[in-house]
């Protein structure tokens, strides 16, 4: 099995966990609405600069509700002691990271899309003449913030308080690919072009590359002891 | 001998700071634009730079204890970020204080004030997770790998800010308030005063590194003990 | 003669605490070699070394030759630890099929189905294994662990917990892998049981390994043997 088809065997493994279990879809999913429903507490929800906000508000409700789908890509290898029967086998430490960072790819995908449907829904914003741009924006952000999910969960499997430790390490590592994915998806929402906004882009693929290009180079450092 | 380095080192590092501070706080004149308030910079400006070497040594050590597996850099790297993270937060509180100085607010989200804090959240995260690693071989690792990512992060995190705040325009902590250059003399100081810090720095380095030897010693006596 | 499995003045360090001490061994392909020592001796260190879960600081390990690390030494090998290593939430025809796949097996869902029938799952084999009970999923790891055919197994205390058939299966599994050349290595509390399974025995003290030889007849008759010949070290064979 060669690395990508390693990588894809892992990921269609935890899709087909969570779609049995739907534990981290059903609880990221609720919590992503409930947080697109507090913030139309702090603010007027139908004021002409939603447009302006919108990003901040999605990707906020993203990544809090993300790191739920983060915490437990490696927890559940847990039990039964998996990862170390994954670690003892052919599968490269590389591609057990880059599968649940595929998973975890997916999981958070269709949460955004749920996500956005109900933001639409709450804000009144119409963003379906923009999908295609926003499709983009959310591939390469979300596959970014997936990439660290699944190596900090690789960090924290084994440590203790790891649901705490898991969001301290990991928000402050996201802070360009959020910034990038905010202002690029308030451009969209706002129909700005996005010609002036291209540097963010940039941010994004660069983000995305050299995280990548970490988890696979540091996969045996972070999961073998 | 490490003692008397960090003796040899706090003693410099003493007499050079008694040397700035007299120049800085009687020889030096005032600043046109700024009075007598920008005397901040000697300590806001060479703090950052401390931290910001810091962070980038303490990634150098990382790739070292990852290639050689001695336990010495991982020591030197956990002592490093600490000692950063302090001067750092330094950077962030003096930036603070001079924000309300001029602005009038206490926090005025100038970029680099903004990736100094999210640099300085980046690495308390490491400090938070070495506490929770009992396993000293497991914590080196660990550690390493989250230095070599926090760096990478902390390149990315700088131009990202500084590109939102060209977007968003807010207060401007600047020395240079009617633009041009430093005048000389207070160049000169402030480069003296970086090298003030930097030995302090070292000093605090070493101590802290004798402290993290120690502790990895009773760990493996522990160890030893139960068996 | 390339053995099968080599360490060589290996140290294991857990920061500045030795768990494994100098440790020289030679096991012959085909060999059964049973690893005793009492708790914290370092066995399951040592076992983990070799499947490739633990590093060390110190020696060389080959496996036929590798590094444990190399995916042809871990394609070749089969790890069962103190985990079953079965996921709860798949069935046991789909957890089969996962790990013969990441063994890089062939005929894939004939070789699941076969191997489902031989451990006596074949009539639950879309069941969860959450719904299992302990013998089945005990017997479910062996599955697991023998799926790909693996030149060597590594077997940490197999023994412990199983059931009558689980224990059944297991020697005869072992017995058949030693009749295809298979060279295992495992760990165990249970003498009686190691030593009538191995040829080769190897004791584990505070990280050293203060013997290692052929199992004798004299060990089989007085299991305790071994530990009284600790002050020797065994010669590697």
């Amino acid at each position: 099995m060669n690395f990508f088809a390693q990588a894809l065997a892992v990921a269609r493994k935890d899709l087909a966990i969570e779609l049995r279990t739907r534990e981290s879809l059903n609880a990221a999913g609720s919590f992503a609405i409930v947080i697109l429903l507090l913030f139309s507490f702090t603010f007027d929800p139908f004021s002409d600069d939603t447009q302006e906000f919108g990003g901040g508000l999605l990707w906020l409700a993203f990544v809090f509700a993300g790191a739920l789908v983060f915490n437990r890509g490696f927890a559940r290898e847990l039990p039964n002691e998996c990862l170390d029967t994954l670690l003892a086998s052919p599968l490269s430490a590389a591609a057990l990271i880059v599968g649940k960072a595929i998973a975890n790819f997916a999981m958070l995908l269709l949460v955004e899309l749920v996500s956005l449907f109900v933001f639409g829904i709450f804000y009144d914003v119409n963003w379906f003449p923009q999908a295609a741009w926003l499709a983009l924006v959310f591939a390469l952000a979300t596959w970014g913030v997936s990439i660290l999910g699944a190596v900090f969960g690789a960090f924290t499997v084994n440590l203790r308080l790891r649901e705490l430790m898991l969001p301290v390490i990991i928000y402050p590592l996201m802070i360009p690919l959020l910034i990038a994915a905010i202002e690029l998806t308030n451009t969209v929402l706002s129909h700005q072009p996005m010609s002036g906004q291209l540097q963010w882009i940039r941010v994004l693929v660069a983000s995305d590359i050299g995280f990548t290009t970490l988890a696979w180079v540091l996969a045996d450092t972070i999961l073998l002891n | 001998m490490r003692e008397k380095l960090i003796i040899a080192l706090a003693a410099g590092a003493a007499i050079l700071l008694a040397y700035n501070l007299y120049n800085i706080f009687l020889v030096l004149p005032d600043e046109i634009a700024q009075g007598y308030m920008y005397r901040i910079i000697y300590f806001h400006v060479p703090a950052a730079w401390v931290g910001m070497i810091g962070f980038f040594a303490a990634m150098t050590l990382s790739v070292l204890y990852l290639a050689s597996g001695n336990f010495r850099y991982d020591s030197l790297a956990a002592s490093i970020v600490e000692v950063s993270v302090v001067f750092s937060t330094v950077n962030l509180v003096t930036g603070s204080i001079w924000g309300r100085v001029q602005w009038g607010i206490w926090w005025t989200w100038d970029y680099r004030l903004t990736s100094q804090l999210v640099c300085v959240l980046t690495f308390a995260g490491y400090l938070m997770m070495r506490q929770a690693i009992d396993e000293p071989t497991q914590r080196a690792r660990l550690s390493a790998a989250l230095t070599i990512f926090g760096c990478f992060n902390v390149v990315i995190v700088w131009k990202s800010i500084e590109w939102f705040r060209n977007n968003h325009p807010g207060p401007v902590i600047s020395f240079r308030t009617g633009g041009g250059k430093m005048d000389p003399a207070m160049e000169h100081m402030l480069f003296l005063n970086f090298l003030a810090l930097l030995v302090i720095a070292s000093a605090l380095t070493l101590v802290r590194m004798r402290q993290e030897s120690t502790s990895r010693e009773i760990d493996s006596l522990r160890r030893a003990a139960h068996v | 003669m390339l053995q099968a499995i080599e360490l060589n003045q290996v140290w294991k360090f857990y920061g500045d605490y030795a768990a494994l001490r100098d440790c020289t061994l030679s096991i012959q392909e085909g060999s059964c070699c049973a690893l005793l020592g009492r708790n914290g001796a370092g066995k399951t260190t040592l076992l983990r070394i070799l499947a490739g879960l633990t590093t060390f600081q110190r020696g060389a390990v080959n496996l036929f030759g590798e590094k444990p690390r190399a995916e042809n030494a871990r394609r070749q090998s089969g790890f069962l630890g103190h985990g079953i290593g079965v996921y709860e939430d798949l069935s046991a025809r789909e957890n089969l099929h996962f790990f013969a796949g990441i063994t890089g097996s062939a005929n894939i869902p004939t070789l699941t189905d076969s191997w489902l029938e031989r451990v006596g799952l074949s009539r639950v084999a879309t069941m969860p294994v959450r719904q299992f009970s302990r013998g089945m999923r005990q017997r479910l790891a062996l599955a697991r662990t023998f799926i790909h055919s693996p030149k060597i197994l590594l077997l940490d205390e197999p023994f412990t917990s199983l059931d009558d058939r689980a224990i059944a299966m297991l020697s005869e599994l072992l017995t058949e892998a030693r009749q295809r050349g298979a060279t295992i290595v495992l760990s165990t509390h249970q003498l009686r049981e190691a030593l009538a399974t191995a040829s080769h025995v190897a004791l584990v003290e505070n990280g050293r390994l203060r013997y290692s030889g052929e199992r004798t007849q004299e060990m089989l008759d007085d299991p305790a043997l071994l530990y009284r010949l600790h002050t020797e070290l065994g010669a590697p064979q």
